[in-house]
């Protein structure tokens, strides 16, 4: 980021913190709100700007065969650390399909590019560090919205960052390679999410209460295995 | 001649009330499939074509809610502290609002595949979960929860649950925050407003 760009976002996020000071209550799961809500209208502008045009383009002139090629390829290293945590989170069985998955699609599946496992019935599944640190009793932690990367908490964030930290891509020496594979990894993600956030456009009243409250919703159920117990009334 | 007309009346209320006693998960099943089927063979839909995306939904989706009562769960306690004129209001504006954000969203379900588990429920209940999940290529499935309830009308769903997000639940939010700043009144402004905005890409 240059000085210039950097002075407009921290002067936009001074000027969020000062309305969200009143827009916003602060509650027990979001005790960071107005900061929140300023990172949110931060990455709004620089998302909007910037990285969406870039998904939306790479959408438009790349193939869809290739695109879902990527997917794959990134989703094949998911399903690695998917397995991971489903071992980490006793689910043995699980993980065998997980595993099995990497194995196939990493083989066969080229690198991962084709997923061949899902067409012979092996389904995908989905968890992470996050998940694990919570089914293991980790409290969630204050709400957090990272520009950029998008909603999370202080557990889950740091999930991922375990996860950043154990990569394979991180581990490759070739640097040029492994910024490029970054940067697609990145571009795959945000295209990915081009539909759901026209969905969120769509639905939202306050977008950013309503992204949170799904966000943690739907981690919840996920740490609960789908069975969570019934909410607290927050008044 | 007026036997055929009693003929065909006959028919056309028995095919109604054959309609009324599907079962809710077969009732599901019937709708997704046929709207996929719908999506798949069209080139408008699949383009977004927005009056077309529109008359699907009104025609083929739209029936099967229960737009009041969704209404009434998304305000909670505050529904009754509504006036009938104010609850019928909100209706209209909820469902408007339901109804654009699937129209966003419909076009980019060409290519999804839908799973339905079995319905464990008793002959008797009036209220059941119907749960089906959508695969999508690459990607792993999400569950999608219907909660329908039995009406006069047949079954009709008053909740969706994505991946263990309630659709209401998560409006209640919404609707108790604006509620609580300005009022039933300034709660049916905002849906107005929103739903008078431009129809987001």
């Amino acid at each position: 980021m240059n000085s210039f760009s950097r002075r407009i976002a921290w002067t936009l996020a001074l000027a969020c913190v000062l309305l969200a000071g009143c827009a916003g209550t602060p509650s027990r799961v979001d005790p960071f709100e107005p900061w929140n809500r300023a990172m949110y209208s931060v990455h709004e502008v620089v998302d909007g700007n910037v990285i969406k045009p870039i998904a939306q383009t790479y959408v438009k002139v790349t193939p869809e065969p290739v695109r879902t090629g990527v997917s794959n390829f990134y989703g094949n290293i998911d399903d690695l650390f998917t397995g991971i945590n489903h071992v980490l989170q006793g689910k043995k069985e699980r993980a065998g399909d997980d595993f099995g998955r990497v194995l196939l699609n990493s083989t066969f599946g080229m690198l991962g590019i084709f997923d061949l496992a899902s067409e012979m019935g092996i389904t995908k599944d989905k968890t992470d560090f996050g998940i694990t640190f919570g089914k293991w009793g980790a409290p969630q932690g204050p709400y957090l919205f990272v520009p950029l990367f998008g909603p999370t908490t202080v557990r889950d964030g740091t999930g991922w960052i375990v996860r950043l930290y154990t990569g394979p891509i991180g581990y490759i020496d070739n640097v040029p390679l492994r910024n490029w594979l970054i940067a697609l990894g990145y571009l795959d993600t945000r295209a990915q999410l081009l539909s759901a956030e026209s969905v969120l456009d769509a639905a939202a009243l306050d977008k950013y209460r309503y992204l949170r409250n799904a966000y943690l919703r739907a981690r919840r159920y996920q740490v609960y295995d789908g069975k969570p117990p019934p909410e607290e009334e927050e008044e | 001649m007026i036997y055929r007309w009693v003929a065909i009346l006959f028919a056309a209320s028995l095919a109604l009330s054959a309609q009324a006693q599907e079962a809710p998960d077969v009732m599901v099943k019937r709708v997704a499939e046929d709207v996929l089927q719908t999506i798949r063979s069209d080139k408008d839909l699949q383009a977004g074509n927005q009056a077309k995306v529109k008359q699907l939904i009104e025609s083929k989706l739209a029936p099967n809610f229960d737009f009041t009562r969704m209404t009434a769960l998304a305000m909670g306690k505050n529904w009754r502290s509504a006036t009938p004129e104010q609850q019928k209001v909100l209706t209209d504006e909820f469902r408007t609002l339901l109804v654009r954000t699937y129209s966003g969203a419909l076009s980019n379900y060409r290519d999804n595949t839908m799973d339905y588990a079995p319905l464990r429920s008793n002959p008797g209940d009036t209220e059941v979960i119907v749960r089906t999940s959508v695969r999508r290529p690459g990607q792993a499935p999400v569950q999608i929860d219907y909660s329908m309830a039995k009406t006069p009308d047949g079954w009709k769903a008053y909740d969706v649950i994505v991946a263990g997000v309630s659709l209401v639940t998560n409006y209640r939010d919404e609707f108790n925050d604006a509620i609580k700043s300005s009022g039933v009144d300034g709660l049916i402004k905002m849906l107005g407003d929103k739903n008078k905005g431009p129809t987001p890409k």
